[in-house]
């Protein structure tokens, strides 16, 4: 059967038709969809872990207890785990076990553009790099395969272009669930990782890694295709597919299994080629490995170490190196340089705007338009932040964060400010699902050190920059199955810190007297800021509408970035199909001259 | 244009719905027997970003990405948009622009100016002069439910991809919830109509 799947659906049914039984996974682009897909078949147990660390801790005992078990996260996920992803490298597995990690090169959506490809090295462990739908889909066999003859975790590397790509599937197999006995066997000296039983374990994955590149020099998973010798291009992953649309004619050494590489092969291709390169995106990985062989190659002379590549920037790079020959495709003159951009922004209705928007004006961020000039006061507070939809408060015109680094890392770093001896006020801002994800050890550190920080938890009842999945707070498991959800407030309680507020969103005065009364407070304060995100409010009525009689066109109403609130010649409109409505009136709640209202009021009240 | 092989990108805003119409044009050129690469780049866009899916029908390349220069048909839900993408036309290609702008907050706190509707049209115009402005948001309006507007340009675009009527709809019925689906089939025969009245081929 033929079938149009994303990379991310592909590697789900591959997984599901190799006969995964757990499947686990914190959301982060460009990995989501594997998790959402899996969480569709009733017959895997399939859940959004609390984070990456945990995802793989249950992955691993579901493996240790026999079954095959899948972990999917996004690369810096990988990150997280990495502390059980080398654990589960020493000890081996029971059932297979397969990991996936979703990179981003470009960072369409990541804080940093780091290569995964090196965590397999670095852990000793085989992996796969499929190009398309296709191999996504039938990779994930043979990595359950392979996982379970050498006792050992395999890496699947996807990148946004695989992951969320759709291409054509021949699908060929069903669901085979492998005969084993579930159930887990003591071995202390498998599974206990004791100084003495790690030191037995270490020389066993040496050992390993040399049985599986012999497997790789024979297995189907790396192919030549010979065509003219003169170049033999060696690559995989979606850059295998950039480099046949750039080298049509050449022979090509195709490789699925991109760790351990095959020796053999490898030197019997380049025997076999004048010239042999290396086309990859990122970080020189199989260049250098290539290198270490003896082998002469060319590689990083052509691509970039940066950024996402494609067919156009490996040919200029070849023409560059004289690879390639005959005339260079014409610039074509940048007729859209001047364009404005259009970054992604909060959406109408969310309930991020109304927090971002106190901490603005209270720490004096804001500039109304109208005002000339460089503010010269300077800002009274440092906001520390975080990742989720509400770093984009960063941007103009609420310029509400002064630092994003990797998930939970807020916190820390405003005590770490604080401790340090800042003089302004500190705020650390964090979304509802980071906070569990990596932002309570911060806290019980925050209340044993005894911070005198602010933080402000931002608890949209969702995780809203991936795409709405549930977390351990909304008490809805990835299968759609009422749980327990666990109660931010008490859980700060319970880890000791006294000044614990819970606000509404979308009440601006609320927030203000919140905020101000946590910063005059010379403890360690917590503000729990609650509204749905926008995205799930379900029925939308009372749009707002500007009476124009009144509006002095002060501008204050843009400060909040909200996309309905639109302005031509200076007056101020407000698209009724975008406006939530009822459920926010924050612009109304700004308003200082009051010229905002439900539209049938402003409408009703304006002259004919 | 060739019937074998067709680039195509669909542009516009987060939550216009891009992704969607493109989903449908892949699946129905499946149907229809193509060989079919789709790829979205929507950023960290839930909303409000600028949004963009290649779609290449039949077997002309291997990236899923498309060069500058090679889309055969653009459909831009938006101008600024329209205007971002047009240096992916090839020369002569179709472009088909709904003529609305949605203004990026830059422009509207007064940082960045939106381009005239003249500016938009030198900027295409250097690339082909096959560009055709259709009224899709205020006939999505019409119809009562502006989210249609992504499948009334799927009904204009539909004259210029080898894909029968049939086949859009059963594709259309497959992804759209059945509250909601006569209303865009609706936009759809409207987009077709809207399509073959402007002379778009
Ligand atoms: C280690 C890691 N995992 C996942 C991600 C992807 N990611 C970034 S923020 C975020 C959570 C956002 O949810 P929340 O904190 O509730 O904020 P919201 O977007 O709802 O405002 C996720 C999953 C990441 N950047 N790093």
């Amino acid at each position: 059967m033929k079938r149009l799947l994303s990379g991310n659906e592909a590697l789900a049914l591959g997984a599901y038709h190799a006969g995964v039984k757990v499947a686990t996974a914190y959301p982060g682009t460009p990995s989501t969809e594997i998790l959402e897909s899996m969480a569709r078949f009733d017959d895997v147990y399939a859940e959004w872990s609390t984070n990456e660390k945990v995802a793989m801790e249950v992955a691993l005992g579901a493996a240790y207890a026999g079954v095959r078990s899948l972990v999917s996260v996004k690369h810096v996920g990988l990150n997280v785990s990495s502390d059980p992803f080398m654990a589960a490298s020493t000890t081996g597995i029971n059932g297979g076990m397969v990991v996936i990690s979703a990179d981003d090169p470009g960072m369409h959506s990541s804080q940093n553009e780091q290569d995964n490809r090196h965590y397999a090295r670095l852990a000793k462990v085989p992996m796969l790099e499929p190009s398309d739908s296709q191999e996504a889909y039938e990779f994930m066999a043979y990595a359950f395969d392979i996982s379970e003859q050498f006792d050992t975790p395999v890496l699947v590397r996807s990148t946004t272009r695989i992951s969320h790509s759709k291409s054509v599937v021949q699908v060929n197999r069903s669901r085979v669930v492998p005969v084993r006995q579930v159930g887990f066997e003591r071995n202390v000296k498998k599974y206990v990782m004791l100084p003495a039983h790690a030191r037995l374990r270490h020389p066993l994955m040496e050992d390993r890694l040399v049985k599986v590149a012999a497997y790789a020099e024979t297995s189907s998973l790396n192919r030549v295709g010979w065509g003219e010798r003169h170049l033999g291009v060696v690559a995989s992953g979606i850059a295998f597919q950039y480099a046949r649309e750039a080298f049509p004619k050449a022979s090509f050494l195709k490789l699925g299994m991109t760790y351990p590489l095959p020796r053999e092969l490898l030197h019997h291709f380049a025997a076999g080629v004048d010239t042999l390169v290396v086309i990859e995106e990122l970080d020189p990985f199989l260049e250098e490995n290539i290198k270490a062989m003896g082998l002469k190659v060319v590689g990083k002379e052509i691509t970039p170490r940066v950024g996402e590549l494609n067919p156009a920037i490996i040919e200029q790079g070849a023409r560059g190196v004289g690879l390639l020959t005959g005339v260079p495709a014409p610039r074509k003159a940048d007729i859209v340089a001047e364009l404005p951009r259009r970054p992604p922004l909060l959406c109408p209705g969310c309930p991020h705007t109304g927090i971002f928007f106190v901490l603005s004006s209270m720490g004096r961020r804001l500039k109304l338009p109208n005002s000339k000039g460089k503010s010269s006061r300077r800002s009274t507070l440092t906001i520390t932040g975080d990742i989720g939809c509400y770093t984009l408060a960063s941007y103009p015109p609420l310029n509400a964060m002064d630092t994003t680094a990797c998930m939970g890392a807020g916190i820390g770093q405003a005590l770490g400010m604080e401790k340090a001896g800042i003089t302004n006020k500190v705020v650390a801002v964090i979304g509802d699902s980071t906070f569990l994800h990596s932002g309570i050890t911060p806290v019980v550190d925050a209340v044993y050190n005894q911070g005198k920080i602010t933080v402000i938890i931002l608890d949209n009842g969702t995780t809203a920059m991936t795409g709405r999945q549930d977390h351990p707070g909304t008490g809805i498991s990835a299968q759609g199955k009422k749980t327990k959800a666990v109660d931010l407030e008490r859980l700060v309680r319970g880890i000791g810190v006294e000044d614990v507020k819970v606000v509404d969103a979308f009440n601006v005065k609320e927030i203000r007297v919140a905020v101000k009364s946590c910063l005059d407070n010379p403890e360690l304060s917590v503000i729990i800021v609650r509204g749905d995100c926008a995205v799930r409010v379900p029925r939308r009525s009372g749009p707002r509408a500007v009476d124009s009689g009144k509006c002095d066109q002060c501008g204050t109403c843009l400060m909040i970035g909200c996309p309905a609130i639109q302005s031509e010649n200076g007056q101020v409109q407000i698209d009724t199909a975008l406006c939530v409505g009822e459920a926010c009136t924050i612009c109304q709640q700004i308003c200082p001259r009051h010229a905002i209202g439900p539209q049938s009021e402003v409408e009703g009240t304006k002259c004919p | 244009m060739s019937i074998r092989n067709v680039d195509m990108l669909v542009v516009g805003v987060g939550g216009q719905g891009v992704i969607l119409a493109s989903d449908i044009v892949a699946e129905a050129a499946l149907v229809a027997g193509y060989d079919v690469k789709k790829t979205d780049s929507l950023g960290m866009a839930q909303r409000g970003g600028s949004v963009v899916s290649h779609l290449r029908i039949g077997q002309r390349g291997w990236s899923p990405l498309i060069r500058q220069g090679e889309v055969d048909l653009l459909v831009a839900f938006e101008k600024l948009e329209a205007a971002r993408w047009s240096s992916y036309l090839r020369n002569g290609a179709v472009a088909i622009v709904n003529n609305h702008a949605l203004r990026p907050l830059s422009v509207n706190v007064g940082t960045e100016r939106y381009p005239s509707d003249e500016e938009v049209s030198d900027i295409m115009r250097q690339r082909s002069d096959r560009v055709y402005t259709v009224n899709g948001t205020a006939k999505a309006r019409q119809l009562g439910n502006t989210r249609t507007l992504n499948m009334f340009m799927l009904g204009c675009s539909s004259l210029l991809l080898p894909i029968e009527v049939q086949t859009w709809k059963e594709c259309m019925t497959q992804r759209i919830p059945s509250s909601i689906l006569q209303v865009n089939l609706t936009a759809f025969d409207q987009g077709r109509k809207e399509g073959l009245d402007g002379n778009i081929r």
